[in-house]
């Protein structure tokens, strides 16, 4: 396995992400590229759902990419609690606003797509709810953690609230099943193999993989900005002491 | 695309708007904090980052 400790200092991550970050960044666009060229042009219409499965390829990988936004969220804030890790609450202030948006794309996307499958934007079925309360989590998280004028108590409220919070994720991920619901039920991500042909899988997963690089992208970018925010506040305080 | 573009179109641009939006700000909220950093002489001008490591 590979071991990431090294990467707990700040300043060994920064160094890190900036020699990581220009590759990325070359991959995520190229990547996108090739994504929505198959995802608009390539892949065939629904045999269901029409053109209006195209609406899936955005819309399922930010459903996948916020969940585990929040997962990354609450294991920050165990290793916050628990361990006291250094740059565990910096990660988890720059990860909350990407997992936020990306819950916010999935939440208009699947409205889109709702509006001409089921004949309205919105309804109050489990998996909605659910998703809709994950996008509120987010919010509560941003605020919490910039509520407190000390942001390391900050950091806390919020790293309590993302693991009081994760309960949420499988009531997202079963509430298909627990519930009689108007969402389809898992398709991917299920027992028997995924129920998709692939000539829809395969560009799916690869805009999958295209948004995993884009949210490693942004938490990188992010994560960097955070550890030079907290020197300039540093610096300040120094200053403010000896002032 | 169908009778059904308006709703195609209207997804892809919200997940660009929401997503190349957040990507926006966050290189541009990086920028802002390394000026200030640098402009406080913590950290090397991007000119002298790039010179240094030739």
């Amino acid at each position: 396995m590979v071991d990431l400790h090294f990467l707990a200092n700040p300043a060994r991550f920064r160094r890190f992400s900036q020699r990581v970050l220009p590759s990325l960044s070359f991959a995520t666009v190229l990547a996108f590229c090739v994504g929505l060229y198959f995802a608009l042009v390539q892949s065939p219409p629904d045999y269901q759902q029409g053109e209006t499965v195209r609406i899936m390829f955005v819309h399922v990988p930010s459903a996948w990419l916020s969940m585990a936004g929040y997962g990354l969220l609450a294991v920050l804030g165990a290793a916050l609690l628990v361990w006291r890790h250094p740059l565990a609450a910096l990660m988890a202030r720059a990860a909350a606003p990407v997992g936020a948006c990306f819950a916010l794309v999935c939440l208009l996307t699947g409205s889109l797509w709702g509006r001409p499958m089921w004949g309205t934007y919105w309804v109050w079925d489990a998996r909605l709810t659910s998703m809709l309360l994950l996008f509120f989590l987010y919010l509560g998280h941003i605020a919490l953690s910039r509520a407190y004028d000390d942001p390391d108590r900050g950091d806390r409220a919020a790293a309590i609230l993302a693991l009081i919070g994760a309960i949420n994720l499988p009531i997202i991920k079963f509430s298909v099943d627990w519930w009689n619901t108007l969402h389809q039920p898992a398709s991917v991500a299920r027992l028997g193999g995924p129920s998709i042909h692939p000539a829809i899988l395969l560009p799916l997963l690869w805009m999958a993989g295209s948004f995993l690089l884009l949210f490693i992208l942004l938490v990188l970018v992010r994560t960097e900005t955070e550890i030079d925010r907290r020197r300039l506040e540093n610096t300040d305080q120094i200053a403010d002491q000896n002032a | 695309m169908s009778d059904h573009a308006v709703f195609i179109l209207s997804a892809y641009l919200a997940g660009l708007v929401i997503l190349g939006g957040l990507t926006i700000a966050s290189l541009s909220a990086r920028t802002k904090v390394r000026r200030e950093l640098a402009a406080r002489g913590l950290e090397r001008p991007r000119e002298q980052r790039a010179r240094a490591s030739r």
